[in-house]
């Protein structure tokens, strides 16, 4: 077994926009902004970046294919740039290019940006897009959200719950991150919601109202990671480092098989313990302060405190009811907003969820910040529950 | 064994039917001669539904009800099929997943275009021939037909073997009569008055067919038992009945009530609910018009029973859902031009390279299955989907289509685009092993649930509105409904 990244690389700036409906902001401006707070949060050049990865998802919009926009935004002096997608995962996914990149060596100072702008579809949802030329011939006409409402189905069947109680706790989830989100500046969605008005929302894709969904935003994120001495230097001690980076594909298991329940992502599951294992978490109860996970839609959120090990199987609706995972509650998850309020630009998402932690684990959240968190715990979930790609980050201090 | 006739037969009719009173409500402003035929409900066609996915759901049920029995060939009559320049049977073989060698052929240009066929098919006594027919008629709004035509589908294999109606003969007469007509350019039934129809067409028409063909066979106007003389307004049949002697009360159903008329298909389709209700050792002239009038001639046998036993219920007694608001029943027919947002922009281009590589896997629904530990998996892929396994090129072909299933999981999604909203789609678990992520027809709102039996549906899974074609699948339907329940 490899011994993995665990403090091998720092993480000395980081910059996040404004996330929402951004009509006045281009991919140029988001990427800009995002870029010009990291350098500065870091003390550094621009030319001091040795190699760079620009996630972007969507290429039906945004700025096409590959890598040389995010080059020619920030002149970068030449230097390595390579496009990446993963799903939802994509902007996890260029963090881990930068770390590995680091860590093995390649370079000291390395970026990671993720940026989407999908509000240029001229309606109020996702691009449409193909699967494939052989998928497209079977697999279903599904959208997110209904992709994602089955967990729903299959966990109400699996727990022999009533579906009025799960969507009691869903709705918690949901009026957390509105309460949480409305804390946030940079958040998309930030008015409070009361119960009621999550549980009498109307449906979009059974069991799923309109506020289980998250917000559909532009946005952009991004992280400067160097090697530990470099990040000394600049900061002294106390800066952050990545203790983990996994991730997990789906192989067609959960799409084919019948060992899968539908009730579960059984790719968290796994990336989970490595991540544990390669951070040295024994006890995530214990060491994981908070967390921010994949909350595309609440049920999302839901199973997946049960699939990082935070709540034992069937027990995550009365956690949630409970308010352990809320702003005041043992593991706080989504202090920020999540998906569900600070919003979803594909590309960015996954570090904007590294964007919070190292805020809290810097001391500098604001209204929002946590006593001493020890290690934050970022999840990405791309694709949908049958078939996905689950990204786990964890990221602690090196003191 | 040495017989030849009938040795299955299947029908089929979706599960929607709208209320003719629903009918006449939105339209006897325009018509007021409505309100009289405003009885019963007439079956029609999903959006996702068209002749094909009929005379597939007709001929699976023939297959089924005929074990053992092989087609040599097979014939697909229609006037409605969507394709003019590409095979629309070889659609429906393919889903059938019938063999290559299989002849393969349609018939079209008229009413009689199914009648013709099993007379031709009777004529070669060493063959089997699964007759397939359907239609799905355009009809104007407000116009009689709409209210008298009902989409079905019907299927007759007839062959060599144990019949269950022995095939006693045929005849055939042809007349240029234009008693209706429809073109590419009237794109809906043109019709003349009927009463000169039933006077000089069905009236001369059915005795000149029949009766030399009655006394070839040495039987008697008397001695018929069911008399299946379909027209789309069933009260001309007793006309047909009238000049052949024939007393009315030996009428076969006309459908009327919950299906309507099938175009096509209706004499195939008559033919085979009679079957499922009739009793050995009668005798059955099948009639059918156009031009002209093909008569043929059966004789039940014991073996009637056996099938009886095996075949599905009567459509008469399939679980329906009626529809009672005309603009979705226009909306299914295409005849509204509802604004379905931006999602519907989607570009469904098929690559055909594609589709046909992966033919049998879409058509026929035939997945693999690992000879080295037994797991069905949809699609056949190189390697096992089962962790435990991942065995490299062990996979036999294996059919999902005919395989019974559950739902697993599900949901009704009200944004995802679909002509008939909401669409839903889930997980589906299949008896013997195999799971496919697929969507699901004849669900109305609040009717899915984790646990359903499901049977599986060809349907039309996309439409490339650029290009003016769409591609077909299988969808998970509730297994109570329909022919293979």
């Amino acid at each position: 077994m490899a011994e993995g990244v665990r403090d091998k690389v720092a993480i000395v700036g980081m910059g996040c926009t404004r996330f929402g409906e951004r009509w006045d902001a281009r991919p140029e401006d988001l990427v800009t902004e995002a870029f010009e707070e990291a350098l500065g949060d870091a003390g550094l050049e621009r030319d001091q970046i040795e190699a760079a990865w620009f996630g972007v998802f969507y290429d039906e919009q945004n700025v096409g294919k590959s890598a040389y926009p995010l080059s020619q935004y920030l002149r970068l002096p030449n230097v390595p740039v390579t496009r990446v997608e993963n799903l939802c995962a994509t902007g996890t996914e260029a963090l881990r290019g930068a770390v590995y990149a680091v860590a093995a060596g390649a370079c000291d100072i390395a970026l990671a940006m993720g940026c989407e702008k999908l509000k240029d579809t001229g309606f109020a949802g996702l691009p449409e897009r193909t699967k494939g030329t052989f998928e497209d011939l079977y697999q279903p006409n599904f959208t997110p959200p209904g992709a994602f409402a089955q967990l729903g189905a299959a966990y109400a069947a699996k727990h022999g719950l009533d579906m009025g109680d799960l969507k009691r706790a869903m709705a918690h989830v949901s009026w957390k991150s509105h309460e949480n989100g409305a804390q946030n500046e940079k958040a998309h969605l930030r008015r409070r919601l009361t119960m009621e008005q999550i549980l009498n929302a109307p449906t979009v894709a059974y069991p799923l109202g309109v506020f289980d969904c998250c917000g559909v935003s532009d946005g952009a994120a991004c992280a400067i990671v160097a090697r530990p001495e470099i990040a000394r230097s600049l900061v002294g001690d106390g800066f952050v480092t990545v203790k983990a980076m996994q991730l997990a594909p789906s192989n067609g298991v959960e799409m084919g098989h019948q060992s899968w329940d539908g009730a579960h992502t059984l790719t968290t599951r796994k990336a989970a313990a490595r991540a544990y294992a390669e951070a040295g978490v024994s006890d995530p109860h214990a060491d994981i302060s908070l967390t921010e996970v994949h909350d595309c839609f609440s049920i999302t959120e839901l199973v997946l405190m049960e699939d990082l090990g935070l709540s034992d199987d069937g027990a995550a609706p009365g956690d949630i009811l409970d308010g352990r995972y809320d702003a005041d509650g043992a593991i706080p998850c989504q202090i920020d907003g999540g998906l569900k309020c600070f919003g979803h630009p594909i590309g960015a998402s996954g570090l904007r969820m590294t964007y919070e932690i190292y805020l809290q684990l810097t001391g500098r959240a604001g209204t929002r910040q946590l006593a001493s968190p020890k290690f934050g715990l970022a999840q990405n979930l791309g694709g949908i529950p049958n078939r996905n790609v689950a990204a786990i980050s964890i990221f602690g201090r090196n003191d | 064994m040495s017989g030849f006739g009938i040795l299955s037969a299947g029908a089929f009719a979706p599960r929607q039917r709208i209320a003719r009173a629903a009918i006449a409500d939105a339209m006897s402003w325009a018509q007021p001669a409505l309100k009289s035929a405003a009885k019963g409900v007439r079956a029609f066609a999903a959006w996702d539904e068209d002749p094909i996915t009929l005379g597939v759901e007709a001929a699976r049920s023939a297959v089924k009800s005929a074990p053992g029995v092989r087609a040599d060939q097979l014939c697909f009559a229609s006037t409605t099929a969507p394709f003019l320049d590409r095979q629309n049977a070889g659609v429906i073989a393919a889903a059938l997943d019938l063999p290559a060698e299989t002849f393969v052929f349609e018939t079209s240009g008229g009413q009689r275009a199914a009648t013709s066929a099993l007379i031709a098919a009777g004529a070669s006594r060493e063959r089997a021939t699964l007759a397939v027919a359907a239609d799905v008629r355009p009809v104007r709004a407000g116009s009689p037909l709409e209210m008298q035509a009902g989409d079905a589908g019907a299927a007759v294999l007839l062959g060599p073997g144990d019949p269950i109606a022995e095939f006693l003969g045929a005849n055939s007469v042809y007349a240029d009569l234009v008693d209706h007509y429809r073109t590419a350019e009237t794109g809906v039934d043109y019709v003349l008055e009927e009463r000169w129809y039933r006077d000089v067409g069905l009236s001369r028409l059915a005795p000149s067919a029949a009766a030399p063909l009655l006394e070839e066979a040495g039987v008697s106007a008397a001695e018929i038992t069911h008399l299946i003389a379909p027209s789309a307004n069933p009260s001309l049949a007793g006309a047909t009945a009238k000049a052949l002697g024939v007393d009315r009360g030996r009428l076969a159903d006309s459908l009327y009530d919950y299906c309507g008329h099938a175009g096509v298909a209706h004499p195939l389709l008559a033919l085979v609910e009679t079957l499922k209700t009739a009793r050995p050792g009668e005798t059955v002239l099948v009639l059918g018009f156009g031009q002209g009038c093909d008569a043929l001639l059966f004789r039940t046998t014991e073996a009637l029973r056996d099938f009886q036993e095996r075949a599905p219920a009567p459509i008469a007694d399939d679980p329906y859902r009626t529809e009672e608001n005309y603009l979705r029943f226009l909306s299914a027919r295409g005849a509204i031009d509802v604004d379905w947002g931006m999602r519907a922009e989607r570009d469904n281009r098929t690559a055909h390279t594609v589709a046909f590589d992966k033919s049998r896997a879409i058509t026929g629904f035939v997945g693999g299955r690992c000879r080295v530990c037994g797991t069905p998996q949809f699609p056949k892929s190189r390697r096992c989907v089962n962790p435990d396994c991942a065995a490299l090129d062990t996979q036999d072909d294996y059919r999902f289509a005919d395989r019974r299933a559950t739902i697993k999981s599900y949901t009704e999604d009200w944004l995802a685009f679909t002509r008939e909203p909401p669409l839903v789609y889930g997980n589906v678990s299949f008896e013997g092993g195999g799971n496919v992520f697929m969507e699901m027809c004849d669900f109305a709102p609040g009717d899915a649930a984790v646990g359903a039996a499901l049977a599986m549906r060809l349907r039309i899974k996309d439409v490339d509105t650029q290009r003016g074609f769409h591609r077909y699948f299988w969808n998970a339907a509730p297994a109570e409904g329909g022919a293979h329940g």
